[in-house]
């Protein structure tokens, strides 16, 4: 993989909707550098054929059956809730170019 | 003496005597808080109107109504939710954030009786091996102060080392209960994945996190894992796989127990310091009987890179939820994408951002195969490595971490280093399978840990292995400086 | 320059659970904002999802009333995208193993049929429901969590025409399996559509649109047509078609342009830690299987070559199960097949429409309409008599033969009676009598007319006449 450029940091940290600063970007393009350099040992190893793990235990079909339990109070769904209004919650303008 | 120097059963012959009542253990801890804390800093918030309340009440209950660990105080790690207690991750962005349920080891210990005292500090979102992370305030190790805990679960590690409270619950991702367990000479169980509930876990890599707990020795800890291990329908990765009475099998024997111990393990990175007592402790092994036979786990090398990538992967899904909108920090902003970026930056610390974006590169288009593929890839070599060990051995045996607890501010700028001090840890979650750290000796006068790694849902066996050692030493008898403030 | 239309829609589908695809809330419309959540749909620190089974059975039917390939082995992926009403900022779908794939259905547009490939069904949770105000948005998150099925079509579709069968078909067979109320006017169904077009003869697809806010079918078409003709009319200006979202707007039924998509979306695509593969053994598909209704093609031809009904009413009375049943049941009344559907897709479909309401939100059920048609063929009832007693009956119900004994509406057919009105009208009436012998035929239809105000309408048309024919006669 070729070296992580300050330009894909910023882009990554847009994708994450982290809002970082220049010197900010510089010092992760440095410290996620490091990182990736290390992690290109696993190039190393030959993984053809090796099947990915997600899970290690090897449980299938864990499902739950179709009964319905009664919502939250809306004064408890908004406990934590900074911004509200007629029982909707509330956040600044959408702005889309 | 402290009274939390003092055994599960101990505690409870005392109460049963009634030289104590369950609200006189619960106002230890907080005295011991108040006396203490302010220099460990290993409590966030504090349950205590509720739990001295609760003790009253629950001293009116008939003995015979009451389990092993009832009125048994008990810290939690801030990452796992309490309804009504502020759970904080130890970050900005969940300042003031009141749950609104609990998580499932939370009920399970409130029917066994156990009192919560309150929340433990940590690594933000768990991210960190020093607890130097926690955006509230540093946890110091309770044998040095000068010295990191460990973590990410420091405070949960620090809290029983210092006598606050017995036993604590922590998690762990990569060695964040063995790790800190291990630096402060107390006792610090990772089960099998999928052996503790998961629900209501802040979530920090789904695929490798889990619940468990930290005590002074291994028969309280058999003890509180029975007390919240099992399957729970709020997790579908929780196995449904009988729980045994683990201090029934705690049986004093190990005698031709087959012990593996990975030359990986001792090899270069490890200090000589910790070399010493480990192997120290692997000949007591001998000498009770085991079997102890040089191995490999040839992939190890690189479990630390596949599990810098996939925890990070994860945590990047997993913290998006964080954006200020429906609970925690919420930036001034005039827009909505003002609202995301402010509030996530203001909010989370930088080594939660460093791993954000390290999980976002590897999940993008033109990277996961390379990052995110291949590092699942090497888990999968990684957990054959310990397949094959064990079809031949019932334990593999050898240091938690590489060395004793570094100092604080060390290592802070310094990343790589931090997490290579998880070398001997991240492999066993990769794999998934259950290890224990116990004191095993000193060096320079700060704890060592040993690991003790069993097969699949083998916790039993761990524990024995390892009450056999307690019982042969007396390690975990030794107490900190800290013990003597009053 | 002529060109080809090419069209995939993307359509998805509210499945009608009780309960949310991975939390117990309940999976309701309409209700309060804000009260059917759980700290699941809130996405609170800690929570986890468990798939709820009948989402899965659900999935599974739909996916085989659409000729798919089942993955036998199927897991749920997390799509990863920050906006207000996805909680997560992850949505918890299917990524490289959908429930199924590989499936078709078949259209009819003219006398032509044709064969619509579908690339694949997936399940997936939908989002909350987000009002946009000038100052702040507000969000409602009842909806977070509700069942969906998402299926792609291929770009088989060359008119607008066809994209209007494809949806009413798809429509009428998820209907059939009882999945879904597909109702698009509730959001139970809604249409994205991707349209490009290229030179006839040419292979490569032309850059492609994607249209949203399409809110019916025939909005589908209309947008569609539209945005054929924008983009022919850009290309042969010279210019290019650039990729990008565009918005339906339904009052001026144009397309207008939403965003310019730059590169792909990068949604981060991975597997769901959270949840375990989904292994569907051959067991649970026949179970399943077993549960597919006679779709709408099989009971097109049935109502052909049993009822021999003509082509068109078997695909009109098909196009809704709903229908469709209630036909079966009137027919099974006793009923005449014909005239039960010429009735469903007359006067029943008239006042349905009339009234913006669905067939059981009626009085009117299969025996009162059967036992009605049946007095029209037996003469006992006139088909405007008919008309006052299907009024009773869909909007009070009932029994027909009752409605018309209460009303007194059976038709008059004693002879005695009608000639006796008849010679009334006729000795009033000796001017007609002398035009209908001059040969003006008219005539009679005005006496016609005279005996039936006499009789209220009830008298037997036919009897009349024959009565009249023979008194004039006689005159």
């Amino acid at each position: 993989m070729e070296k992580l450029s300050k330009e894909q940091v910023k882009h990554v940290a847009n994708l994450a909707r982290l809002a970082i600063t220049e010197e900010e970007a510089e010092k992760f393009t440095a410290q996620l550098g490091a990182i990736t350099d290390f992690a290109e040992q696993l190039n190393e190893l030959d993984t053809t054929n090796v099947e990915p793990t997600t899970h290690v235990l090897p449980l299938v079909n864990v499902l739950r059956e179709d009964v319905a339990v009664k919502g939250l109070d809306r004064e408890v769904m908004m406990k934590n809730v900074k911004d509200q209004q007629d029982g909707l919650v509330k956040v600044p303008p959408i702005i889309t170019e | 003496m402290s009274l939390f120097k003092k055994s599960a059963a101990e505690l409870q012959e005392l109460l049963h005597s009634k030289e104590v009542t369950i609200a006189d253990l619960a106002q230890e801890a907080y005295d011991r808080i108040d006396a203490v804390d302010g220099e460990v800093g290993a409590f966030l918030a504090l349950n205590k109107e509720n739990a001295l309340a609760q003790a009253k009440e629950m001293d009116e209950v008939p003995f015979e109504k009451r389990g092993p660990l009832y009125g048994l105080p008990i810290g939690i790690k801030d990452n796992i939710v309490t309804e009504g207690l502020e759970t904080t991750c130890a970050s900005k962005i969940l300042e003031g954030f009141n749950p609104i349920y609990n998580a499932t080891v939370v009920e399970k210990l409130k029917e066994a009786g156990m009192v919560t005292i309150g929340k433990l500090n940590m690594d933000e979102f768990a991210m960190g091996s020093a607890t130097e992370n926690s955006a509230i305030k540093p946890v110091h190790n309770p044998w040095n102060f000068a010295h990191v805990p460990g973590g990410s679960s420091g405070g949960s590690a620090a809290a029983v080392a210092a006598g606050e409270v017995p036993f604590s619950l922590g998690s762990d991702t990569g060695g964040s209960i063995r790790q800190p367990a291990a630096y402060c000479g107390v006792v610090g169980m990772k089960p099998t994945y999928g052996r503790v509930s998961r629900y209501g876990l802040v979530a920090f890599a789904s695929s490798l996190d889990q619940i468990g707990p930290i005590t002074r020795n291994v028969r309280d800890n058999a003890l509180i894992l029975e007390t919240i291990a099992g399957v729970d329908e709020h997790d579908s990765t929780s196995a449904n796989v009988e729980v045994p009475h683990y201090v029934d099998q705690l049986t004093g024997d190990i005698r031709g127990l087959k012990v593996a111990v990975p030359k990986e393990y001792l090899a270069e990175g490890v200090s000589d310091g910790v070399r010493k007592v480990v192997l120290a402790a692997i000949d007591q092994l001998k000498e009770l009987g085991a079997t102890v036979d040089e191995v490999s786990l040839p992939h190890s090398k690189y479990a630390l890179a596949a599990y810098y990538i996939l925890s990070s992967s994860e945590a990047s899904s997993n913290l998006s939820r964080f954006d200020g909108i429906r609970y925690g920090y919420q930036a001034k902003a005039s827009n909505l994408d003002e609202l995301y970026t402010k509030t996530r930056a203001e909010g989370f610390g930088d080594e939660v951002k460093r791993r954000i974006m390290l999980g976002t590169y590897s999940l993008s288009a033109g990277t996961y195969d390379a990052y995110y593929k291949k590092a699942q890839q090497v888990r999968t070599l990684i957990k054959q490595d310990f397949d094959q060990v064990f079809e031949k051995y019932d334990v593999i045996v050898g240091p938690t971490t590489p060395t004793t607890a570094f100092k604080l501010g060390e290592n802070i700028d310094d990343p790589m280093t931090v997490y290579a001090n998880d070398i001997l840890t991240v492999p066993i979650n990769l794999a998934g399978v259950p290890a224990i750290s116990i004191p095993c000796g000193f060096d320079n006068g700060l704890p060592v840990g040993l690991q003790i790694i069993g097969k699949y849902f083998e916790e039993g066996t761990v524990y024995r292995v390892a009450d056999v050692f307690e019982q042969a030493t007396d390690f975990h008898e030794k107490t900190p400086q800290t013990w003597e403030v009053k | 320059m002529n060109y080809e239309t090419v069209i995939g829609l993307e359509v998805h589908v509210e499945l009608k659970t009780k309960s949310k695809i991975f939390s117990p809330s309940p999976n309701q419309f309409g209700s309060e904002p804000n009260t059917n959540t759980s700290v699941i749909d809130l996405g609170y620190p800690g929570v986890l999802p468990v798939v709820n089974k009948e989402v899965v059975n659900y999935g599974m039917r739909a996916a085989l009333a659409l000729n798919m390939h089942i993955n036998k082995q199927t897991k749920f992926d997390r799509k990863n995208y920050f906006y207000p009403d996805n909680p997560k900022a992850y949505q918890i779908s299917q990524f490289d193993k959908p429930i199924g794939e590989h499936g078709w259905i078949e259209i009819e547009v003219g006398e032509e049929k044709k064969r619509i490939g579908i690339t694949r069904i997936h399940m997936e949770e939908d989002a909350g429901k987000l009002f946009h105000g000038k100052n702040s948005s507000l969000i409602d998150f009842n909806r977070q969590g509700t069942p969906l099925l998402e299926i792609v079509s291929e770009p088989d579709m060359r008119t607008p025409e066809e994209a209007y069968a494809y949806l009413e078909k798809l429509k009428a067979i998820i209907q059939y399996t009882g999945v879904s109320d597909v109702r698009m006017e509730e959001g139970s169904l809604r249409c994205d559509a991707n349209i490009s077009i290229r030179p006839y003869g040419q292979k490569e697809f032309g850059v492609k649109t994607e249209l949203k806010n399409l809110n019916s079918f025939s909005f589908v078409r209309k947008g569609l047509e539209y945005e054929e003709q924008r983009q022919a009319a850009v290309l042969n200006a010279g210019g290019e078609i650039k990729q990008e979202t565009r918005r339906f707007d339904e009052k001026t039924g144009k397309t207008i342009l939403m965003r310019v998509k730059e590169g792909t979306d990068d949604y981060r695509y991975f597997p769901e830690p959270d949840l375990v593969d989904i292994v569907i053994d051959d067991e649970w598909l026949e179970r399943e299987k077993a549960l597919i209704p006679e779709l709408p093609d099989a009971r097109k031809e049935r109502y052909v070559s049993e009822f021999g009904l003509p082509a068109y009413d078997a695909h009109v009375l098909t196009l809704s199960k709903e229908t469709a049943d209630f036909f079966e049941a009137t027919v099974a009344t006793g009923a005449d097949a014909k005239l039960s559907s010429n009735w469903l897709m007359g006067e029943v479909s008239a006042y349905l429409n009339a009234e913006q309401k669905e067939l059981s939100e009626t009085a009117l059920t299969p025996e009162g309409l059967g036992g009605m048609i049946k007095l029209i063929s037996a003469g006992t009832i006139s088909s405007k008599i008919a008309k006052k007693v299907f009024k009773e009956l869909v909007t009070n119900g009932g029994n027909a033969e009752k409605i018309v004994k209460e009303k007194g509406l059976v038709q008059i057919s004693d002879e005695g009676a009608l000639l006796k009105m008849v010679t009334e009208v006729l000795d009033n009436n000796a001017q007609s009598i002398e035009d209908f012998k001059n040969g003006k035929d008219r005539a009679i239809g005005y006496l016609v007319g005279q005996i039936m105000k006499a009789s209220r309408g009830q008298a037997n048309p036919q009897l009349v006449n024959k009565l009249l024919l023979q008194e004039i006669q006689k005159r």
